[in-house]
Formats: structure tokens, sequence, C-alpha cells
């Protein structure tokens, strides 16, 4: 369903004109579909031989986790265009926010909902307390920093005090999610964890989508494209900067609530250096700055690096004695997912840069360098009237 | 003023203005050992158009990178509408210190509870309240309310005012080599210069509400109407990249226009323009002066442009001011025919 795709058949022209008009419905009936077909889809061949109907429901809420995680890593890199190398660490605040307001190992049983809340809230606020000092950084030294960040967190979760943390073990027994109307979970039931995930992200891709057309969505662009002309328009580019920060963290902080409920356990190496890594790879892949292209993105990766995988180990198993694809039986593609992750986005850097799914002004940006062989197309950067006076001195 | 222009007017104390939209006195500039720009005292009388001109390097576009928040003077200072806005920075190493203080003392007095009685309930409470305190400041440093500007006015510290602050204040700005957003259509362009200008809250647009909406509708109207002032009617839908360059100089004006400026800031509009839009320009400056009652600073290279337009002309040289009047003036003075064409020899 690219763009290009969406533009050719007219009779998709008043599916599209109510989709314009009709934005946050639209997404309701769409997630509504995608939803009730998800399942259906894993009981049609060959996809139901893969693994039973349950262990897939179960596996699309754990992909939900990763799509919110990049939903939220979206606002800052996608469109506010900071490079968040330790997005993980807004993930375990978020998941030990919830673990220390509803475990056993805490003595405490908060609601789940209050909780979900409450840790938006605190991982924004360690949002702000890693932007306030840092952002006035740029690029790489932005994300020097919060690399630095993303480790620094699971470090202190496991060498606080036992007491508090748990340390390397982490904090079990922490309590299901139960709601209003509906009750306690049940581990053994993935649906409606299932239905609470999808109900999420319909919320927060709705909000995404405003927020991206709004006025602070603007300025977000507009300090992505240029910081200095920003500056000089009036935008406060430290606390719009900020801004953006806070709200990816508490993507993430949601993200971390729904994890730490559905696994009952919290522990510091579930928020490692790879979980951000993975969550940047999927935005890459998925097309930067689009966001249903960044929702797709994440969940086809998930699902690959989950599911499919696997299945090709036991696809090639019974030919293991097979001459030449013995030698694809003898290899165990689970291991190798960061390999293919690592070829997947030199491949996608070489050969589309923009992602599987762009948007329309990722794409432009990306492509301005042919543009700019277009005749029609008169750019500034051959510096006509800059006089060699200021060359240097505004940047 | 609206209500959220309210920052410089308690962060920057007023002064007399003598009827001067802008008055400079002893501006300043070092970078290292070359002193780009050296003591230039520089008037802007409210409704004039002010050219700034020089040989290239004089210091042109640093003095007006000073004015604009971009650099902090060396020395000197920037009055702008009665207040002073821009002047080498006074204690600011202070401010960090002010942001960790109150936790400090707090974390202290924790201390000292766990010597004393061991850690108990007090202690740890008192530790939270300390960390709650760290965060509270450093959230006010970014919001700025009004007790913290007091609070830093107190203490005697100056924090020369940013590009942003001189946006909120009245001065609207365009750049010598053109700066707009590139990927961005002409209309969003001049809605990021109405920024400051908008009232919806991100709650309001994570919301939705009618306050949102209406704004935005409004906005995109108001947009369409400084498109038009400055010619570019209709072509709000176009990449800013895909205009024609006369068009992109014409769009920053328009952006620049958006945050509705007192003083606007023209760092050679004309430059690279052919004599057709160089006219064109000279007429817009005009218009913008006569219909809206702007100011105008112009740096200008086109003696034809600045002879045409200014009611005041001043000279830099090597960072000096060598010359100031009426444009007849500083046409025969001596001193920037030396700086132009050298002295003679004798």
């Amino acid at each position: 369903m690219t763009a290009r795709r969406l533009r050719r058949p007219a009779s998709l022209g008043g599916v599209r004109s109510f989709a314009e008009s009709h934005r946050s419905w639209s997404i309701l009936i769409g997630m509504a579909i995608v939803t009730a077909l998800l399942p259906v889809l894993a009981l049609v061949p060959p996809f139901n031989g893969f693994q039973p109907l349950n262990v897939w429901v179960d596996g699309f809420a754990t992909a939900g986790v990763f799509v919110l995680l990049a939903l939220g890593l979206n606002i800052v890199v996608g469109l506010a265009g900071l490079l968040d190398l330790g997005y993980a660490a807004f993930f375990a605040i978020g998941a030990y926010s919830y673990a220390y307001g509803a475990s056993a190992f805490a003595g405490q049983h908060a609601p789940f909902l209050v909780m979900l809340l409450l840790a938006a809230v605190i991982a924004a606020t360690f949002g702000v307390l890693l932007g306030a000092p840092t952002l006035r950084l740029r690029g790489d030294y932005l994300a020097i920093v919060t690399l630095g960040f993303g480790e620094i967190v699971p470090i202190v979760f496991i060498n606080a005090d036992r007491d508090l943390t748990g340390g390397i073990d982490g904090i079990s027994g922490v309590y299901k999610p139960d709601l209003p109307f509906v009750g306690e979970f049940d581990l053994l039931n993935p649906w409606p964890f299932y239905i609470l995930m999808a109900g999420i992200l319909t919320v927060t891709i709705i909000l995404a989508y405003r927020l991206e057309n709004s006025r602070v969505g603007r300025a977000w662009m507009a300090i992505r494209e240029d910081e200095l002309a920003a500056a000089a328009s009036g935008l406060n580019t430290v606390t719009t900067k900020l801004l953006a920060f806070a709200l990816g963290a508490s993507t993430a902080g949601f993200a971390g609530v729904f994890n730490a409920s559905k696994l009952t356990f919290v522990s510091p190496d579930q928020f490692l250096f790879t979980v951000s890594f993975t969550v940047l790879a999927m935005i890459v892949l998925g097309g930067m700055g689009n966001i249903w292209g960044v929702a797709a993105g994440a969940f086809i990766i998930y699902t690959i690096q989950v599911v499919i995988l696997k299945q090709l180990n036991a696809f090639f198993q019974p030919y293991a004695d097979v001459p030449v694809i013995g030698f694809f039986a003898q290899i165990n593609y689970v291991e190798y997912q960061y390999l293919l992750y690592g070829l997947a986005l030199v491949l996608m850097m070489l050969l589309r840069p923009e992602g599987l799914f762009p948007s329309q002004r990722r794409r432009r940006e990306l492509h301005a360098a042919e543009a700019a062989d277009d005749p029609d197309a008169i750019t500034p950067a051959a510096g006509l009237g800059a006089s060699p006076e200021t060359g240097g001195t505004e940047r | 003023m609206t209500a959220a222009t309210g920052t410089p007017s308690t962060a920057w104390p007023a002064t007399p203005s003598g009827g001067l939209l802008l008055r400079a006195r002893g501006v300043t500039k070092r970078f290292g050992g070359l002193v780009a720009v050296s003591s230039v005292d520089f008037d802007i009388p409210e409704g004039a158009i002010v050219s700034l001109i020089g040989p290239n390097g004089a210091g042109k576009t640093t003095f007006f990178n000073v004015i604009a928040g971009i650099y902090d003077p060396t020395a000197g200072e920037v009055q702008f509408a009665g207040r002073r806005m821009v002047a080498r920075p006074v204690r600011v190493w202070l401010e960090p210190l002010l942001w960790v203080a109150p936790a400090a003392i707090l974390a202290a007095i924790t201390w000292v509870l766990i010597q004393a009685t061991g850690p108990g309930p007090l202690a740890i409470a008192s530790g939270l309240v300390a960390l709650g305190a760290l965060i509270a400041m450093l959230l006010s440093a970014v919001a700025r309310p009004g007790w913290y500007t007091r609070l830093i006015n107190r203490i005697g510290i100056f924090r020369s005012a940013r590009p942003n602050d001189m946006v909120l204040a009245g001065i609207g700005r365009t750049f010598q080599n053109i700066r707009l957003f590139q990927n961005m259509t002409a209309l969003e362009n001049v809605l990021v210069g109405m920024h400051t200008k908008l009232r919806a809250s991100v709650v309001d647009a994570l919301f939705s509400t009618p306050k949102n909406r209406n704004e935005e509708v409004a906005a995109s109207a108001k947009a369409e109407e400084y498109l038009a002032l400055v010619g570019l009617r209709g072509k709000g839908g176009e990449l800013a990249r895909n205009l024609p360059y006369g068009d992109q100089r014409r769009l920053e004006v328009a952006r620049a226009l958006a945050s509705e400026p007192k003083l606007l800031l023209l760092d050679e509009p004309t430059a690279g323009m052919n004599p057709n839009e160089t006219s064109q320009m000279m007429v817009l400056i005009d218009k913008l002066r006569r219909e809206l009652g702007l100011t105008v600073l112009l740096i200008e290279h086109d003696m034809r442009v600045v002879m045409g337009i200014s009611d005041r002309v001043t000279v830099l040289d090597h960072g000096e001011r060598i010359s100031e009047g009426t444009p007849d003036e500083v046409r025969r003075d001596p001193k920037v025919i030396e700086a132009y064409l050298g002295a003679p020899s004798a």
C-alpha cells in the first residue's frame, strides 16, 4: 500500500477523500480491520503450520510493544531529527515504574491504567532531565550522550542495592493488567493482551498524526531542516526539542508498562543496547518520518525476527542429508538475526535510503541531489550572491 | 504585545529609548584576535529605512547577527523598543549553580539525618524532596516562569537575548544566503514564521480541540495573505526549493513578516538578482514601510538600491563606523570614497 499504488485506482478515490477529511476515524477503522484480519491470516496456510493460533496472537501482542517503541522513537528521530541511541532507557524506566507500582516485590498494587499514565509521566520527566543539559548538542554528539544514558540506566538497575531493584535478577511477580469491567488478565489467554495492545496502538497512532500536523509538528520539521533559521523564525528550539524528547520517552513508558505486565517480570537485560538498535533499525527500514510506515516496518521486522527465522530452521531440517541444501540446514538462522539486520540496513542505504514506506517529505530530502540535476529546480546551494565575507561566520 | 510575549518584558530591564526603535552603543565583537566589529554606535529611528554598507569583510553581517541575538557582543549593548536586550552576558555561570543549590542543600540535610538516626522514613522523604527540587529547578529553567526571571535579575545574572527572544520582541530577519525550510511548502514556511503568533498548545493539538482547528484554518488564510503581499499569490503549495531564486528571497521576507515584527532586518535582499527582480524588491520594501509601518535595516551592496530607498546610511570599514548620514552626504564623504576606492597616492 505505498502512496504510489493508492494513487492509481479511481474506485479508491472516495476512500482517500474520506481518509483525508476524517483522519482519526479512518485510523480507527483501519486498525479495527487489521486487528480482526491478523488472527485470520494466522489460520491461513502456510502460516497455520508455523505455530498454533494462540502463539501467533501472543506474538502479535509482543510485536505491538515494538510498534509502540518505533512510533515513539519516530517522533524523536523521524520528526524532530534528534538521533537517540539510548531509547531503551525510557522503555526500562516505564517497565520499572510499573514494577514498583504493582508487584509483590514492592508490596503495592496500583491499577493498571493509572500506572500506564504515571509511568508515561515518569519516563517523560527523565526524558526532560536527559534532554535539558544535552539538547544544545547536535548530531553525533547528542547520539553519543544518549548512547551513554542508554547504557547507564540498565547498569544502575543491576548495581543498585538488591533490595531496591532486584539486581541482575530483576523483579519478578509483577502483577498482570487488570482493567475495570474486564478484571485481571489470564496469562494463558493472549487475546485480552492483543486487544489491549491494539487499543493502545490506535490511540497512539491517532495522537501521532495529530501532533505531526500541528503547530508543534511544523516546528519539529523546521528544526530538522535548519535550526538557525527556525530560531530566527521565533521558535524556542530548546523547549521544542525537549518536547519531542518527552513525548518520545512517554510512548516508551507505555510500552514498558505493557511489556512488564505481560511478562510479569522485569530485568535489566531486557533493556540493553540491542533494543535501542533494533527499534532504530525498524524505523529506518520502515521509512523514517512516516507514521504508518514505521508501524508497518516494526511489525514486519519483529515477525521476521521471531517467527520466520525459526521457520527457516524448521524448513531446512528435513533436508539435512541432501548434499548442497544440507549446508543450509546446519545454520541456526535465529543466531544470525543481527547479521541480517546489518545486511538489510546496508542494502537499504544503497538502494532505498528513504525506507520501505517513506513519507513524501523524507523522500524529497534524500533525493534532493537528483532534483538538483533537474533544470527546473533551482537550489540555493550554488551560493549565488553569498559574498566571501560571511562564508563561514553564520554557521 | 500579547500575554505570551511576557518573557522579554520581564527578563530585560526597561531603559529610556528617546524615540529610537533600536539603539546600539559601543558594540564590539571579537573572534579570537580578530576584531570584527569595533565599538559601533548605531541608531534606528521608528519608521525609517536605514542601510548599512561597507566593503567586503567590513563586519556588516557580524553586527547584524549581534542585533539579531545570534552572537553575544564582546562589549557594548543593544536596546530594542526601550529594553536593553543584547549585551555581554554577566555571571551566567551562576545559573547552573542555582539549579543544583536547593537539591544540594536538601541532600546535605538527608546525609545529616542518616548519620543521626539511620536510614528511616524521614531520611527517605528528605531524599525524595531533594530529587524533586532538582527536577523542579531544571523544569523552571526551561519554562522560565516569572519568579524564575525575577530571581535571576535579583542575583544580577544577565543573559543576552537569543534569536527567538528577539523575534518575540519584534525583530524579523532574512539571511544573506537564503535559509528557507527547503523541503516544506511555501505556505508551511510562512506558518512556521507565524509560530509565535499561534496559541494552540500540544494538548490542543492532541485532542484536536475546536481552538486548534479554528486557529489552523485562520493561520493558513493569514499565511496566504502574507504570500500575496510579497507577490507569491497562489504559490503556497510549491516546495520552497522549487521556487525560482527571486521568489525564494521574497518567501524569506514573507516568513519574517509572519512574526509581525516592528523592525525587519534584510541581509542583502537583492544579492544575485537581475535588475528587474531588484526593482521589484525595492518596490516591495517601500510598500512594507508604507502599508505596514515597518522599520527596515538593510545590508546591501547594490548602491542603486541603497541610495534609492534609504533615509539614513551608515558605512562600516574594518569593523569601525566611518560615516553616517543621508545618502547624499555619505556619497560625498571622502572617507567613504577612500574605503571603497583606496586613498589617492601622494
